[in-house]
């Protein structure tokens, strides 16, 4: 099952994915590079985290009109698996893969520290084998998680069953002390209607190996190994009729309007 | 010479003395060059002999220090150190002081304090892994302390973290001494492989000279310059010599050398750091033993019009130097391209030993590369103990507390010794997925990815101990370390330091200095632990008031195994605590007098290198054979201050009983050397004594881990303080004090 990490001039989470995926998971695994306009037959494609372009404008609003994000795009759109994590979600959120968008933390700081969180879907392919209202622990480091949307929005995600893991307490319960980026509903991670896009702030390929003494990282890339290794090949990607050429360079790209 | 220096203003004493230049050294100046130097040569000149470059008060001493060891492969004189940790790999580290322009700008000043010595690191072709930050804030209710603290903190967190390498750890602290002047080390670690290690070492007359990264602009002009002067009222208007950092930037330049580096077309190579273009050209053509020409006309440029002397001098950050083979220009230029990195020939190495400097047509400087960088001038400063150094050592009166555990209480809710989370929650310390242990314990521990083994890493200094006694905190500093990476099973393969003191030419500064530095030595040589980077700061006082002498040691240990390794708390309930070492009753210097009563007197604790040594291998042993669940350090607050730390891991209470021992009453706080706290299985309680007296250690089974709260029966009295109430006091400590 072949994985590819794509990598941002400023991905820095690029090689613990790579590393999850072809040491621990024992996977095949390749880097994307941003200006790849393919996904060299990737199975899987994970945004890692780190700064993309830097977002030293809104984070991930760059990397959203990357020429890598569309052929994600395509990926995606042929119900290929997408994981966004940290700023790969944000990545997510900036390219209209995922709704909602990202505010700075409620305590205007990087937060980094392990946050304990509910399962609210089991039935997707990075989280089988795991039970709703199970409780994971695992590490976040950002300073951009505050999930935000309208009332209505929300509603509309909650409604839909897209929130895919809440920020609890340790005994499962929503509480403000634990929701340390101040994330609307306690959103911590999303995914898509087909479910084959899943967007999260926290790391799980920081909590992957015992020596790192916590492993409840590990069932959400092994369940997307393992839904890989069960389903149906896709079918070739659709090439767009006229791929949109992306402006190579940042500051061009940056001139964009956001496309939200 | 050409005729730019008709546009240049002319040089005279009084223009070398504004640069930082004595006559004796303009006069040494003159007689190398032959002639009167160019205003462009004497900025060149002033940079290279500051003494942030050129270590010329503190070069006699630093000798004393020992630099080989069975692990060493690159002692100082490189970008960093470089000791053999098995396994193929080698670590490569260094730390740095960013004093001065932290405290005129910290964010900026901490941030680009971590560019810095991130550099150094991966300009040696590693891969840098995790940093530690050594900070001395002054007291938090000193003018703009609040300021500075959430600036430091910020930009330290605002560059690493995004660069992707983890903080692990480090130290903060608080005294007056650095109201006016606080001190922000910066270390960093990386890894590489044995055989592909990188020097800064000119060499091939024909090689061109690339510069590649960001732009040089007039930011950090005189940063050199102004990291060798005291500050005074006038030290806002240096705001412009602080640099501006570009973490994204640090981050390409990263990706796009190590990339560069696998080619084997770069046959030198070096960051501009302190003193920019100046230092890096002129270090790496001394170091070989070349000479160089350099055509200022190709060097990039963020803004028109800068003069030659401007472009030498910028400290513009995110900028490299590499010498290349020649013919593999371009190949080495496409790497740097695709990471979107700018790149520029802007010279060649030649054999003729001199820095020829070209601009517009015209030669701007023509100069001795060799007597300038590896004979720049040396200073045997005079040196004399302060006047009342008896009155600072004598004995002081030892106030009992009349409430042990009030006094316990007090003391974990004081900034110095509460807890840290506050600063390290903000920092990135998990990236990479190397963190075994991050930061908060005695040691962070890192994984070597592929092996078994593991390093750790501590940071370690007590400047009030160095302000009464800078020999004994000297040593104290190295045994500390020692103790702190034994208690995760490691032994020490070498240490870096950052010397932080104020103004040289004050004899008792120089006499401070020295003392230190032969403690230091002292320790590593009985302790086994070469010295392999550095880096002194001097000059750190304002309006003529010195910080306390500050030593600042980070050491790096190699553990053979991870699988053994114990917390620095306690972990489960029914273990049984082993004090390690024997209290004497030691109270100077200590938190307790300090922070309690306001006495900052005597001398430190004596430090007992043999019983250090012992302690540390006794340690070792115990962590090897898995003996030991538990292993933590004792140092500021005693006895204890450690046993509450331990306890605060999981909320796990303790019943102690010290009557055996005969502790009681202040001494529950004395500060003893050579000390540590251990927790093991019932049925391991019997090896772990018999182990501890084979190895020479005093050892008494004092207690067992339980309970809701650390219960101390001592001296005839008894008392219990729920860990949960301990732990609120402790956790909120910084905050509160912070207002927030």
């Amino acid at each position: 099952m072949k994985c590819g990490v794509v990598v941002f001039p400023g991905s820095n989470c690029d090689h613990d994915v790579y590393h999850v995926w072809k040491h621990v998971l024992q996977q095949e695994a390749t880097f994307l590079w941003h200006q790849d306009e393919t996904l060299k037959d990737c199975d899987l494609v994970v945004l890692p985290g780190g700064f993309a372009y830097g977002d030293y404008l809104r984070a991930g609003a760059l990397a959203a009109l990357s020429p890598v994000m569309a052929a994600v795009k395509r990926h995606a759109a042929a119900g290929g698996l997408v994981l966004g994590i940290c700023n790969g979600f944000q990545v997510l959120l900036e390219a209209g893969l995922l709704p909602g968008a990202m505010r700075r933390n409620a305590s205007l700081r990087f937060e980094c520290r392990d946050v304990w969180l509910r399962v609210e879907r089991d039935d997707l392919p990075f989280t089988r084998g795991l039970r709703a209202g199970q409780l994971l622990r695992m590490p976040i480091a950002h300073a951009e998680g505050n999930y935000e949307d309208s009332p209505e929005r929300l509603d509309a995600l909650e409604a839909a069953r897209l929130v895919a893991f809440r920020y609890t307490s340790p005994a499962g319960e929503l509480d403000p002390a634990w929701n340390f980026n101040g994330a609307a509903r306690a959103i911590a991670g999303i995914c898509n209607p087909p479910g084959n896009v899943l967007g999260l702030m926290p790391h799980p390929e920081r909590c992957a190996e015992e020596v790192l003494g916590n492993i409840d990282g590990l069932a959400i890339l092994a369940a997307a190994a393992e839904s890989l290794r069960s389903r149906p090949p896709l079918p070739p990607p659709r090439e767009a009729a006229a791929p949109a050429r992306l402006p190579a360079t940042t500051a061009a790209a940056a001139a964009l309007p956001a496309g939200r | 010479m050409a005729s730019v220096r008709g546009a240049e203003p002319a040089v005279t004493e009084e223009v070398a003395r504004a640069q930082g230049l004595t006559a004796e050294e303009l006069d040494r100046l003159r007689s190398l060059l032959g002639r009167d130097p160019s205003y462009t040569e004497l900025g060149i000149t002033a940079a290279l002999w500051s003494e942030h470059c050129s270590y010329k008060s503190s070069k006699v001493y630093l000798r004393e220090l020992p630099t080989s060891g069975p692990h060493v492969l690159q002692g100082p004189g490189e970008n960093a150190g470089v000791v053999d940790v098995g396994h193929g790999w080698v670590a490569v580290f260094k730390m740095e002081s960013h004093n001065h322009p932290s405290f005129i700008e910290p964010y900026q000043g901490a941030a680009t304090g971590v560019g810095g010595i991130l550099r150094d690191i991966f300009t040696m072709g590693a891969r840098p892994i995790a940093c530690l930050d050594s900070l001395r804030f002054g007291e938090i209710d000193a003018p703009r302390m609040r300021f500075l603290i959430d600036g430091v903190v910020r930009g330290i967190g605002g560059y690493g973290n995004c660069v992707g390498i983890p903080t692990v750890g480090g130290e903060t602290g608080f005294h007056r001494c650095y109201d006016g002047n606080i001190l922000v080390n910066a270390f960093a670690l990386g890894i590489a492989r044995r055989d592909h290690i990188f020097k800064a070492r000119a060499s091939g007359a024909g090689n061109p000279i690339l510069y590649a990264g960001s732009r040089t602009g007039r930011d950090g002009i005189h940063g050199a310059t102004m990291a060798s002067e005291s500050f005074d009222a006038e030290s806002e208007a240096k705001r412009p010599t602080v640099q501006v950092g570009d973490p994204f930037t640090e981050k390409v330049l990263l990706e796009a050398c190590l990339e560069a580096m696998r080619g084997g077309a770069i046959v030198a190579i070096q960051d501009m750091g302190a003193a920019g273009l100046t230092s890096s050209t002129f270090e790496m053509a001394g170091r070989g033993g070349t000479g160089m020409v350099l055509d200022l006309d190709r060097v990039p440029l963020r803004e028109p019009g800068l003069s030659p002397y401007e472009m030498m001098l910028s400290e513009s950050q995110e900028r490299m130097v590499l010498v290349v083979r020649r013919g593999h220009e371009e190949e080495v230029a496409r790497t740097f391209r695709r990471w979107g990195l700018e790149v520029a020939t802007i010279g060649e190495v030649t054999a003729t030993g001199r820095a020829e400097l070209r601009w517009h047509g015209e030669t701007v400087a023509d100069m001795p590369i060799a007597p300038l960088t590896e004979e720049a001038p040396v200073y045997r400063r005079p040196a004399a103990p302060p006047a009342d150094l008896a009155a600072r050592q004598a004995p002081p009166e030892v106030p009992q507390p009349a409430d042990p555990r009030a006094a316990l209480e007090r003391l974990l809710s004081t900034p110095e010794l509460g807890s840290k989370d506050w600063i390290w929650h903000q920092y990135d310390y998990s990236v990479r997925t190397s963190t075994v242990v991050g930061p908060g314990g005695d040691a962070a521990v890192l994984r070597l990815k592929g092996t078994a083994a593991g390093l750790a890493l501590t940071s370690d200094v007590n400047p009030v101990y160095c302000a009464l006694d800078p020999r004994t905190g000297g040593a104290q500093a190295v045994a500390e370390a020692v103790r702190n990476l034994a208690c995760a099973g490691a032994e020490p393969v070498g240490l870096t330091d950052c010397l932080n003191f104020g103004n040289p030419e004050n004899p008792e500064i120089a006499w401070q200095f020295r003392e230190a530095v032969r403690g230091m030595a002292a320790a590593c040589r009985a302790l086994g632990v070469p010295v392999v980077s550095g880096n002194v700061s001097f000059y750190n006082e304002t309006e003529g008031r010195s910080i306390h002498p500050t030593p600042t040691v980070a050491m790096v240990g190699l553990i053979p195994s991870l699988a053994g390794l114990p917390a620095a708390h306690f972990t489960a309930p029914g273990e049984r605590i082993v004090l390690l070492g024997r209290d004497r009753g030691e109270h100077g210097g200590s938190a307790y007098l300090r922070l309690l009563h306001g006495i900052e007197q005597g001398r430190p604790p004596a430090v007992d290198l043999e019983a250090e040594l012992r302690l540390a291998r006794l340690l070792r042993r115990l962590v090897g054979r898995s003996l030991i669940a538990t292993a933590h350090d004792l140092a500021e607050g005693g006895l204890a201050v450690a046993l509450a730390e331990a306890c605060f891991g999981r909320g796990l209470g303790a019943e102690v009983d010290l009557e055996g021992a005969g502790l009681a009453g202040a001494d529950l706080f004395s500060e003893t050397q050579a000390r540590a706290l251990v927790a093991c299985r019932p049925e391991a309680v019997e090896t772990v004594l018999r182990e501890a007296e084979e190895a020479g250690v005093p050892a008494a089974e004092i207690g067992a881990v339980g309970g809701a709260a650390l219960a101390v029966r001592s001296g005839g009295e008894a008392w219990a303080a729920p860990v949960g109430a301990l732990r609120e006091l402790w956790a909120g400590a910084l905050p509160r004090a912070l207002g927030l």
